[in-house]
C-alpha cells in the first residue's frame, strides 16, 4: 500500500473548511505546486495599500507562492537567469524565516543583475547602432557600459537622469551624451519626444501645442559637431548669439533661461525634484512594470489625464520612497520584491480578469526573448550566432557571454527576432512583445535548432548517465534542472508510465521527457 | 514607349483603364502630378474598389541586380558599360527588348510590365532596402512595416484568413537588415521557411522534423499535456489560451496539410525541371503552390546579387536561373488561371552602376546604384506587354516618368483591394496611411493598371 502523504490530510481539511476556490484548486494537484503556506510571505506597508485597493473592489489577494516557485521567479525576475539545481536545493533546504529576503539581497548583488536590469534600461534608452537610431557601434558600447555601470553601482536616479539630460562632450568619451543621439532625428522636437517619453513617461504628441513647443524650445540649443574621428560627434550647448530663452514648462509655468545658462540645465532643475508630478512616478512605475509586466499606469510610458493609475496610493507611496531614499532605485525594487504582493501565487483567488487588473495574483508572462534563449543555451550547452541589420558592429560575441548582456540592439539573431525582442527604435514599452505566435510554438516544438540543442546537451547527457537505472532519480533530476522543483507523485506516475509502455527506447523516452518539460507553460512562463 | 496588351486578357476593368491609358502619350509626370486627369473615379472610397488580386509573389533580388544586364539593356553604350553582356534581344512584344541572358522571359513579355525608371537615389543597402520594402523614406519617428507585413495585416488572420500556411511566407531566410514588421509588431512577422527547396526534401523549419514519426509526435504531445501542471492550475488564463491556440496551429502544420503543401516531392520531376533545379527556381515553384492555397504574400529572398567583383561571371550563372524561374512561374500561373489574381513583382533594392568598374580591386564589377533601376510587375490586374519610364542612353539617369517604390507599393495595395489612402493601425495611434500619400486624388501607376 502506498503510504499516506503527510500533505493529504491537511489538504482534505482545507478543502472542507475553505471557500469554493480552494475546493477548485483541490481538484488539481497542480494548484498545490504553486501555492505556499499562508505564512510564507509577510505583509509590508506597500501591501497594506495594495490590499486596501483590492478590498475596495472586493478582490482577494492570492495565497503566497510556494518556495520552489519563489526561487525560480526571483532568479528570473532579478537576474534573468534560471537557477542551478544546487541553488534550488540550497534555498529549499534553508529554513530561516528571512530566506526569501536573503535570496533577493544575494541576487541583487550578482553580476547578472547588472546585465539584466541594464538590458531593460537600454530598451528604454534605445541603445542600438545606426538605423534608425543614430549611434555608431563604439558609441553604443560606451553608452551601454555607462548604463550598466550605473545600474550595478545603483547610481542615484536623480544623478542618472541629470547626467543623461545635461552632459556635453564626445559621444565616444562622455557616454551620457548619447541620450541625445539615440533618437531618430536631430531636430529639437525629436529630442523633446525622447525626453518626455523617457523621464516623464509621457507621449509628447498628446500634449497641448504650447507646452510641446515649450519643451522643444528648451532642447533647441543643442548642437553637434563632427571630429576627425569617424562618426565621433560632440554634443554641446550653443549659447551665443541667441540671448535669453523664454518658454513654457510642461506644467504650464513660464520660464526665462538667461543667455549664459544651458536650457537643458533649467529643464533638469525643474524635472528632477521631489514634487515634480512626473519624474519619480514615471521611474517607480517603470520598475513596477518591469517586475509585473504591467504598470500601475499602463502603458508605463503613457502618463496622461485620461489614463490614471490603477492603484494611485501605491504609485505615490513608491514615488515617495524613491525620493526619501535619496533616489535609490534598488531600494524601491527591493520593496516590491520583498512584498507579499510580489510573492503571490500565480493562481488567483477569484475572477482571474479582476485579479489581473488589481495585481491580485502573480501575472504569468512568457520569458523575455533574451532570457529564454539564455535558458535554452544553458540547457543545451549551445551558443547563439548573431547577425546585424547594419554591417558595422562586430557580431562575433564570445561564447560564454550571455544574451542578456548584449549591448547593441542592432546585434540580433533569428531567435531574438522571433521571440519579440524590442527593436529599440522608439524606446516604447510595447516594443517588447511576449505574446506567443504560431512560429514560436513551431520553433519550440519541432525545430532543428531545438532538436540539436536537446540531443547534443552535455548537461542532459550527464544527467541521464548519472541516473543510470534509477528512473525516479532521473525524473527528479530532470524536474529540478528544468522546472526548479521536485515532481509530484502524479507526475512521477505519468512519466514512469511513458517510460515503461514498451513502445519506445529509454533514450527516446528521456528525450521526450525533456522536450515535454521545456514545452510546458511552467518552463516557458514566469509564474 | 510601347503600350500594348494581350487582347484576350482584356476584361471590362482593363478596358476602362485602357481608355485612361490614352493619356500615356502625354508627358506622364505631368499627368500624374496633376491628378485631375483621373479625377472622375473617387480613389478614397475603398469600399467600391474590388480586389483584382488575391496574392502577391515578390521576388527580391537581394543586393541589387544590374538593370543594364537585365531589363534595361543599353547595347549602344559601349564596352565600358556593357562588358560582355552587350546584346539586347527582341521580346514577344514588338519594341520591347531585354538583356540577352533572359530569352525565356523575352518570349513572355506580354505577361509582364517593366518599370525602367524606378528611383530613390539611395546607394546603401540598408536605406535602399528600407525604402524599397516599406515604400517610405527613412528618418521619421516611425519604423514602417514592409509591404508583406501590411498585406498580412489586411489579408491575414485579422481579416479572417484561415489557411493552413501562415499568410506571409518568406523563402528561405529573412533579409535581416531591416525590421520586417516595423511598428505593426510581431503578429505580422513572416513565416520563414529555412531549408532549401532545391534539396530532395524541402526541410521547412518547424514543420518537417526528420527522424521523428508522426506517432511519436502525437505521443509526446500527449505527455506534454499531462505534465502541463501550470496550465492545469490556471484553466481560465487568457494568456495560456492564446498559447494553446498557437500550439493547435503549430500541430496543424506539423501533422496536418501544411506539411504536404510544402512537400515538393508531390510535383513531377518534369515540373521541377521546368522551374530549374536551383534554389530560386524551386522557390518559384513553391510560391506557385502557396498561392494555389490562397497565401496572400509570398516573398522569395534571392541572394547573391551584390556583385562588386566577378560580376559577369556571377551573371552568367544567375541570370539563366532567374530567367527560367520567373518565366516558368508566369507561364504556370497563367495556365492555371492564377495570374489574374496573383501579382508578381521582382526587383532589388537598387540597380548597379552602369559603368563597369574595370579597375582593381573590382576587376570587372558593378557598384550600388540607386539613381535608377528596373522592376518587373505582372498579374493581378497589372497589364503586361508594356514599359513604363525610361533611362538615358547609358542607364545612368531617369529620363522619363520617375517611379518611386512608394508608387509601386500603392498600386499593389490597390490591386489587393487595400485602400492605399486608408488608415494603417499603429500602436501610437498616429494618423498613418497604408501607403505614402501622393498628390491628392492621384492613382498610383495608372499607366500599368
Amino acid at each position: 500500500m502506498r503510504p499516506v502523504k503527510p500533505g493529504v490530510l491537511a489538504v482534505v481539511t482545507v478543502v472542507a473548511l475553505l471557500s469554493a476556490r480552494d475546493a477548485r484548486s483541490g481538484e488539481h494537484e497542480a494548484g498545490r505546486i504553486f501555492d505556499g503556506p499562508k505564512t510564507a510571505a509577510e505583509t509590508t506597508p506597500l501591501d497594506e495599500l495594495v490590499l486596501a485597493a483590492q478590498r475596495r473592489e472586493r478582490v482577494q489577494m492570492a495565497r503566497p507562492c510556494a518556495d520552489a516557485v519563489f526561487v525560480r521567479r526571483a532568479y528570473l525576475d532579478v537576474i534573468g537567469t534560471l537557477p542551478e539545481p544546487r541553488e534550488v536545493r540550497a534555498f529549499l533546504a534553508d529554513r530561516g524565516k528571512d530566506r526569501r529576503t536573503r535570496l533577493i539581497d544575494d541576487l541583487l548583488r550578482r553580476e547578472e543583475y547588472g546585465d539584466y536590469w541594464s538590458l531593460r534600461w537600454c530598451d528604454a534608452l534605445r541603445v542600438k547602432s545606426e538605423f534608425p537610431i543614430n549611434l555608431w557601434p563604439n558609441a553604443v558600447q560606451a553608452y551601454h557600459h555607462w548604463i550598466r555601470d550605473a545600474v550595478r553601482r545603483n547610481l542615484p536616479y536623480d544623478l542618472f537622469a541629470r547626467e543623461l539630460l545635461t552632459s556635453s562632450g564626445s559621444n565616444f568619451r562622455t557616454p551620457a551624451v548619447n541620450f541625445y543621439r539615440a533618437v531618430q532625428g536631430r531636430e529639437p522636437d525629436a529630442l523633446a519626444g525622447a525626453v518626455a517619453l523617457t523621464f516623464m513617461g509621457s507621449r509628447i504628441e498628446t500634449w497641448p501645442a504650447a507646452r510641446r513647443q515649450g519643451l522643444v524650445a528648451l532642447l533647441s540649443r543643442i548642437r553637434t559637431k563632427r571630429t576627425r574621428e569617424w562618426k565621433e560627434e560632440i554634443v554641446f550647448h550653443d549659447p551665443a548669439p541667441l540671448g535669453p530663452l523664454s518658454t513654457v514648462l510642461p506644467d504650464g509655468a513660464e520660464l526665462v533661461v538667461p543667455a549664459d545658462v544651458d536650457p537643458r540645465r533649467a529643464l533638469a532643475d525643474w524635472l528632477i525634484t521631489e514634487d515634480n508630478p512626473w519624474f519619480a512616478r514615471c521611474a517607480v512605475n517603470r520598475l513596477w512594470a518591469w517586475v509585473f509586466g504591467r504598470g500601475l499606469v499602463h502603458e508605463p510610458d503613457d502618463f496622461r489625464p485620461g489614463n490614471p493609475a490603477v492603484m494611485p496610493a501605491v504609485l505615490d507611496f513608491l514615488a515617495e520612497q524613491l525620493v526619501d531614499s535619496g533616489w535609490d532605485l534598488q531600494h524601491v525594487l527591493r520593496l516590491i520584491l520583498c512584498s507579499r504582493t510580489y510573492q503571490q501565487s500565480p493562481v488567483p483567488s477569484g475572477d482571474p480578469k479582476k485579479a489581473a487588473r488589481l495585481f491580485a495574483c502573480y501575472p504569468v508572462r512568457r520569458l523575455d526573448a533574451e532570457v529564454l534563449i539564455d535558458a535554452l543555451d544553458w540547457i543545451g550547452g549551445t551558443g547563439e550566432t548573431y547577425l546585424s541589420r547594419i554591417p558595422e558592429p562586430w557580431t562575433w560575441v564570445p561564447e560564454e557571454d550571455r544574451t542578456i548582456a548584449l549591448a547593441d540592439g542592432s546585434i540580433t539573431s533569428p531567435f531574438l527576432e522571433l521571440f519579440g525582442r524590442p527593436s529599440r527604435d522608439t524606446g516604447l514599452f510595447v516594443e517588447r512583445s511576449n505574446r506567443p505566435t504560431d512560429d514560436q510554438r513551431l520553433y519550440l516544438l519541432n525545430s532543428t535548432a531545438m532538436r540539436r540543442r536537446l540531443e547534443g546537451s552535455p548537461r542532459l547527457r550527464a544527467l541521464v548517465k548519472k541516473a543510470g537505472r534509477d528512473l525516479n532519480g532521473l525524473i527528479a533530476e530532470t524536474y529540478i534542472t528544468l522546472l526548479s522543483r521536485s515532481p509530484t507523485d502524479d507526475e512521477i506516475g505519468t512519466v514512469r508510465a511513458y517510460f515503461v509502455s514498451g513502445e519506445r527506447r529509454p533514450r527516446e523516452a528521456a528525450a521526450d521527457l525533456v522536450w515535454a518539460l521545456i514545452n510546458t507553460k511552467e518552463f516557458l512562463y514566469r509564474h | 514607349m510601347s503600350v500594348r496588351h494581350r487582347s484576350r486578357l482584356i476584361r471590362r476593368r482593363a478596358a476602362l483603364r485602357g481608355l485612361v491609358l490614352g493619356a500615356a502619350t502625354l508627358p506622364l509626370i505631368e499627368v500624374f502630378g496633376a491628378g485631375t486627369v483621373f479625377g472622375e473615379e473617387p480613389t478614397r472610397d475603398s469600399a467600391t474598389r474590388a480586389a483584382s488580386a488575391r496574392s502577391v509573389i515578390e521576388i527580391w533580388l537581394w543586393g541589387g541586380p544590374a538593370h543594364l544586364d537585365t531589363f534595361d539593356p543599353k547595347p549602344g553604350a559601349g564596352p565600358d558599360y556593357c562588358g560582355p553582356l552587350n546584346q539586347a534581344i527582341d521580346t514577344s512584344v514588338p519594341g520591347i527588348r531585354v538583356g540577352s541572358s533572359l530569352p525565356l522571359l523575352a518570349a513572355q513579355a506580354d505577361r509582364y510590365a517593366l518599370i525602367r525608371s524606378m528611383t530613390h537615389g539611395q546607394f546603401g543597402h540598408e536605406t535602399a532596402s528600407y525604402i524599397t520594402q516599406t515604400g517610405r523614406d527613412p528618418g521619421g519617428r516611425l519604423v514602417y512595416p514592409s509591404i508583406g507585413a501590411v498585406v498580412s495585416r489586411f489579408r491575414g488572420y485579422d481579416e479572417g484568413y484561415e489557411g493552413e500556411v501562415p499568410p506571409y511566407v518568406v523563402m528561405t531566410t529573412l533579409q535581416g537588415r531591416f525590421s520586417e514588421t516595423g511598428f505593426l509588431g510581431p503578429r505580422y512577422r513572416p513565416f520563414v521557411t529555412g531549408g532549401d527547396p532545391n534539396r530532395a526534401r524541402f526541410a521547412v523549419e518547424g514543420i518537417v522534423a526528420d527522424g521523428i514519426t508522426d506517432e511519436r509526435q502525437r505521443n509526446r504531445r500527449e505527455l506534454l499535456h499531462e505534465l502541463d501542471s501550470l496550465g492545469q492550475a490556471l484553466p481560465d488564463s487568457a494568456a495560456f489560451e492564446r498559447l494553446d491556440r498557437c500550439e493547435d496551429k503549430a500541430y496543424e502544420m506539423i501533422l496536418g496539410d501544411a506539411g504536404r503543401i510544402f512537400d515538393l516531392r508531390e510535383e513531377s520531376d518534369a515540373e521541377r525541371d521546368r522551374y530549374g533545379r536551383n534554389t530560386l527556381g524551386q522557390s518559384c515553384l513553391m510560391a506557385r503552390r502557396l498561392v494555389e492555397q490562397g497565401v496572400p504574400y509570398v516573398k522569395i529572398n534571392s541572394r547573391g546579387w551584390d556583385t562588386h567583383k566577378q560580376h559577369f561571371q556571377s551573371m552568367r550563372r544567375k541570370l539563366p536561373e532567374l530567367d527560367r524561374g520567373v518565366a516558368t512561374l508566369l507561364a504556370d500561373l497563367d495556365d492555371r488561371g492564377l495570374l489574374d489574381s496573383t501579382i508578381v513583382w521582382c526587383c532589388g533594392e537598387f540597380g548597379r552602376s552602369p559603368k563597369v568598374q574595370w579597375e582593381a580591386p573590382w576587376n570587372g564589377g558593378r557598384g550600388h546604384y540607386g539613381r535608377c533601376f528596373s522592376a518587373l510587375v505582372a498579374g493581378g490586374g497589372f497589364r503586361g506587354g508594356q514599359v513604363l519610364g525610361a533611362t538615358d542612353e547609358k542607364g545612368e539617369q531617369v529620363a522619363e516618368r520617375p517611379v518611386h517604390p512608394r508608387e509601386l507599393h500603392g498600386a499593389i495595395f490597390s490591386q489587393m483591394g487595400i485602400d492605399p489612402d486608408g488608415a494603417l493601425p499603429n500602436p501610437r495611434a498616429l494618423d498613418v496611411r497604408v501607403a505614402e500619400p501622393t498628390a491628392s486624388g492621384a492613382r498610383r501607376l495608372p499607366e500599368l493598371l
